[in-house]
């Protein structure tokens, strides 16, 4: 194992990482503040990437397809929200989910019929393609390392926003206490489609940077969401800093573990072993971390206080 | 000076919730056959204090000792096994279950194994008289059969009695049994627990004084989560602390 | 009175399925003996999480996974030569009960949300297992190696007694069931369910019955998914797919929650469902997303709500 294969490994750990934030902090923002469990957020993200790569075919323009993009998914949130969700914030979480599941397979079709089931590929325009020399002969793709600071950008405004804003105070006390914040006369409903809008365009943005680099099919949501899932479990509910940091372990163990958990077998068992227990092993590790963690911390590393 | 004969012994007993302190080096005893009540104004803390004598609430510190035994760290089943019994100032029953289902389930907990698969429950003599009987004496013998939910609030506050009573209790917490009664209602339940008395050791929390001076043998005051005296009705009547923090107060609630 | 018209329901419809396969002989039409039987499979599965969901209010949105164990517990014993029935459902009751105890002793100490995300999360990495299994077919799949013989007196490669075989186990599983919920056990759980505040309160502490739910229903898809891949003939990760997990709690909701024709009501109306819906068009998936919404939204009670007394036990 050499120090260039890990150093690339992890770096692609913290971009994979970044990804799954920005996708754990709008679902854990959603359930925090309305706590409505919404697993067409997986939905989201797919429009994301679809729209990010029709656009971008439609204008030949990388910078006119982004913002579009982005545009679009949010203003599919609000429609989301405004017809299907609102009704949703009451009822229990059993009819939040199963509801949230139909939209799944309602936009999973969609996307199918408007373009296909195939996988659709796209190019990246050339300011992004290609590599940046990092330092010691280390090479990293332009567009990972572009992910990776935009995501990073991303956690920090949010953090701004959190701690340092009005906006954020409101969100902090909705999050440890509804019905009071409702109490002292905030508007509620604003409240709660800003919040969504917010946790529609992190989803969104998180798919229009994934479509160069992963697949783009119908489902791709769903693979990602229960990821997702696992970093807010791991995290804590309803906590963006549990989100930042299980994203951040999720994204590491998942990436070098399916890159260096059979060769590290090898050396401990036989090489054949390794071969069929290695990638079987790396797939469920991320699930047996989430064990491992429930197991000592039922509430997840960092539970929202209060 | 502790009471050695005392069934329950709260020691030192402090929750705070933030800067909140909401039990504040509570200290009491409660001697068996004691009907104990603790008054105290609204926000005195005295639902937390039920809360952690019956174990929904972990205390910060102090100690909480039931028939000799240390309890602060057991659980609520735990506890109700052992013959602590609470009921609920808001009402928890199960409203899709009849009066007596509710009974019934409450004698089952305390009536051998409940890891059987194929008996039907309420076919089980074993359960169903118990509970019948203790509907009888609670006044909600024609209504064994109607469901929790469509029971009237007052039958509800009965129920709840009555659950507590089908756990066989060595002490019972009852938290504002009279809460949202009619005074024909509270005149009936006072007169119930009234009989309870002796029988039964009881720690009663209620904001009703009239209730509370008819069947308290002792009385402590909770204020700000302090207790800041315990005595007899007499006593506390005449306190002058007392009378200033809480009964100086128009009782209303 | 209610308890007959629940007798009378359930007799009414078990008669009507085992009416099937002489009708569907009369009018040479062996594809209905194939769906209904089809239908029971998915029934028994529903069956199975309405135990835990219905009456123990437990959202266990990872169910599927009992039906790969399942099948997977047979394919894998027929691969390697082993076709007896006896040891096959053996096996697939045993391994479903054993992984739900584990997935259920860690699950079950959270709850709300996070029991939903883990359970869910639990039976992805059971699907990513099955699809890193390649001497069985890894992502694709394999055939199934031989069917299922019960000691000479029955094979389920012969589609009538494989459609009676699994009717009776319906039947048993529906009265296994109601005995369990009427008893001390199932008394518990429903109380749990209904305010796990005042069931804490009377003494009881409900880990452990929720556990004990949890392995039965695991057990019993598990023997859902011994049959199910005799149906198919055919063994995938997809039988642990979480839109599976999704379709059968649908099933459970659509027929009604907390009663006990409601699964078997629910599994026919889905699977009629899909059925008719794909016989239009490929896209059916974006007609019955919408039509599940609406049920949530509207129909809660599911199908046994219209029946006499509500179908509840």
């Amino acid at each position: 194992m050499n120090l260039v294969l890990f150093l690339e490994q992890t770096l692609n750990g913290l971009q994979l990482g970044v990804m799954l934030f920005l996708m754990a902090a709008g679902l854990t923002l959603v359930f925090g503040i309305m706590n409505l469990v919404n697993l067409a957020h997986g939905s989201l993200y797919m429009v994301g990437a679809y729209l990010s790569v029709a656009l971008f075919k439609l204008t030949g323009s990388y910078l006119l397809a982004v913002p579009l993009a982005l545009a679009g998914t949010l203003a599919v949130g609000m429609i989301v929200e405004l017809v299907a969700l609102r009704t949703l914030y009451e009822r229990d979480h059993l009819d939040q989910v199963l509801a949230t599941f139909g939209l799944i397979l309602f936009f999973n079709e969609l996307v199918a019929i408007i373009w296909g089931r195939a996988a659709l590929y796209t190019t990246l325009p050339d300011w992004l393609s290609g590599q940046l020399e990092l330092f010691a002969g280390v090479r990293y793709p332009t567009y990972r390392a572009a992910i990776i600071v935009v995501g990073l950008g991303v956690a920090a405004l949010l953090w701004y926003v959190v701690t340092r804003t009005r906006l954020g105070m409101l969100i902090r006390a909705g999050a440890s206490n509804r019905t009071m914040v409702a109490a002292l006369g905030i508007n509620i409903r604003l409240l709660y489609t800003v919040v969504f809008g917010f946790g529609a365009a992190l989803a969104g943005l998180a798919g229009l940077m994934a479509g160069p680099i992963y697949t783009v099919q119908p489902g791709m949501g769903e693979d990602v969401l229960i990821e997702v899932f696992v970093v807010i479990v791991i995290g804590g509910i309803g906590s963006i800093r549990g989100a930042l940091a299980g994203a951040l372990i999720v994204g590491m163990v998942d990436t070098l573990g399916r890159a260096f958990l059979k060769p590290v077998l090898a050396t401990i068992v036989s090489p054949t072993a390794a071969e069929s227990a290695g990638p079987a092993l790396a797939s469920m590790l991320i699930y047996l971390l989430m064990a491992a963690v429930l197991a000592v911390r039922p509430a997840g590393l960092f539970p929202p206080r209060g | 000076m502790t009471d050695q004969t005392a069934l329950l012994h709260v020691d030192n007993l402090s929750k705070s919730f933030g800067a909140l302190r909401a039990t504040d080096q509570v200290t009491l005893q409660v001697r068996p056959g004691e009907t104990h009540a603790v008054i105290g104004p609204n926000g005195a803390g005295k639902t937390t204090l039920i809360g952690q004598l019956a174990g929904n609430l972990q205390p910060d510190s102090g100690h909480i000792r039931f028939a000799g035994e240390d309890i602060t760290r057991l659980a609520a089943p735990a506890r109700s096994r052992k013959g602590l019994a609470r009921s609920f100032q808001i009402t928890s029953v199960y409203r899709d279950f009849t009066a007596l289902d509710n009974v019934a389930l409450a004698v089952q907990a305390h009536t051998g194994s409940s890891f059987r698969f194929w008996r039907p429950a309420r076919a089980d003599r074993a359960l169903r008289e118990p509970a019948r009987t203790i509907l009888d004496d609670v006044g909600l013998g024609g209504r064994a059969d109607v469901l929790a939910a469509n029971l009237a609030h007052g039958e509800q506050r009965q129920l709840e009695i009555a659950m507590v009573l089908a756990t066989k209790p060595r002490l019972m917490l009852l938290d504002e049994p009279m809460a949202g009664m009619g005074t024909d209602e509270s005149q009936r339940m006072v007169r119930f627990l009234g009989a309870l008395k002796g029988r039964h050791t009881m720690i009663l929390v209620e904001h009703d004084m009239d209730a509370v001076f008819a069947l308290a043998d002792r009385i402590s005051v909770l204020v700000y989560g302090r207790i800041v005296a315990t005595g007899t009705p007499a006593e506390i009547r005449a306190n002058p602390e007392v009378r200033s923090a809480y009964l100086g107060e128009d009782e209303e609630d | 009175m209610p308890a007959h018209a629940r007798t009378v329901t359930i007799a009414v419809v078990l008669a009507a399925l085992a009416a099937v396969p002489p009708i569907a002989a009369l009018l040479g039409q062996p594809f209905y003996l194939d769906l209904f039987r089809r239908i029971m499979i998915f029934a028994i599965a529903a069956l199975s999480l309405n135990l835990i969901l219905g009456y123990g209010g437990l959202v266990s949105f990872g169910h599927a996974a009992y039906l790969g164990i399942g099948g997977y517990a047979v394919g894998i014993l027929a691969h390697h030569g082993i076709h007896d029935g006896f040891l096959q459902f053996g096996a697939a009751i045993v391994a479903s009960a054993a992984i739900a105890l584990v997935i259920g002793a860690i699950s079950i100490r959270t709850s709300g949300v996070y029991f939903i995300m883990i359970t869910l999360a639990f039976t992805q990495m059971l699907f990513y297992l099955g699809i890193s299994l390649e001497e069985y077919g890894g992502d694709d799949g394999m055939r199934l190696a031989g069917r299922t013989q019960f000691a000479g007196l029955l094979d389920l490669r012969d589609p009538t007694p494989f459609y009676y075989f699994v009717l009776a186990v319906l039947a048993g599983f529906l009265y296994l069931v109601h005995r369990l919920v009427n008893s001390r056990f199932g008394m518990v759980l429903r109380a749990t369910k209904s305010n796990e505040a005042r069931t804490r309160a009377i003494g009881f502490s409900p880990y452990l019955y929720k556990l004990a739910a949890f392995v039965i229903a695991g057990a019993m898809c598990g023997v859902a998914g011994a049959l199910f891949v005799n149906q198919t003939a055919y063994l995938t990760p997809a039988f642990m797919s979480w839109t599976r997990s999704g379709e059968i709690m649908f099933m459970v909701i659509l027929g009604g929650m907390a009663t006990l024709i409601g699964p078997v009501l629910g599994a026919a109306a889905l699977l009629l469902l899909e059925d008719l819906l794909q016989s239009w068009t490929q896209h059916w998936q974006i007609i019955l997303g919408p039509i599940l919404v609406l049920v949530v939204l509207f129909a809660k009670r599911g199908l046994a709500g219209l029946l006499p007394g509500g179908g509840r036990e």
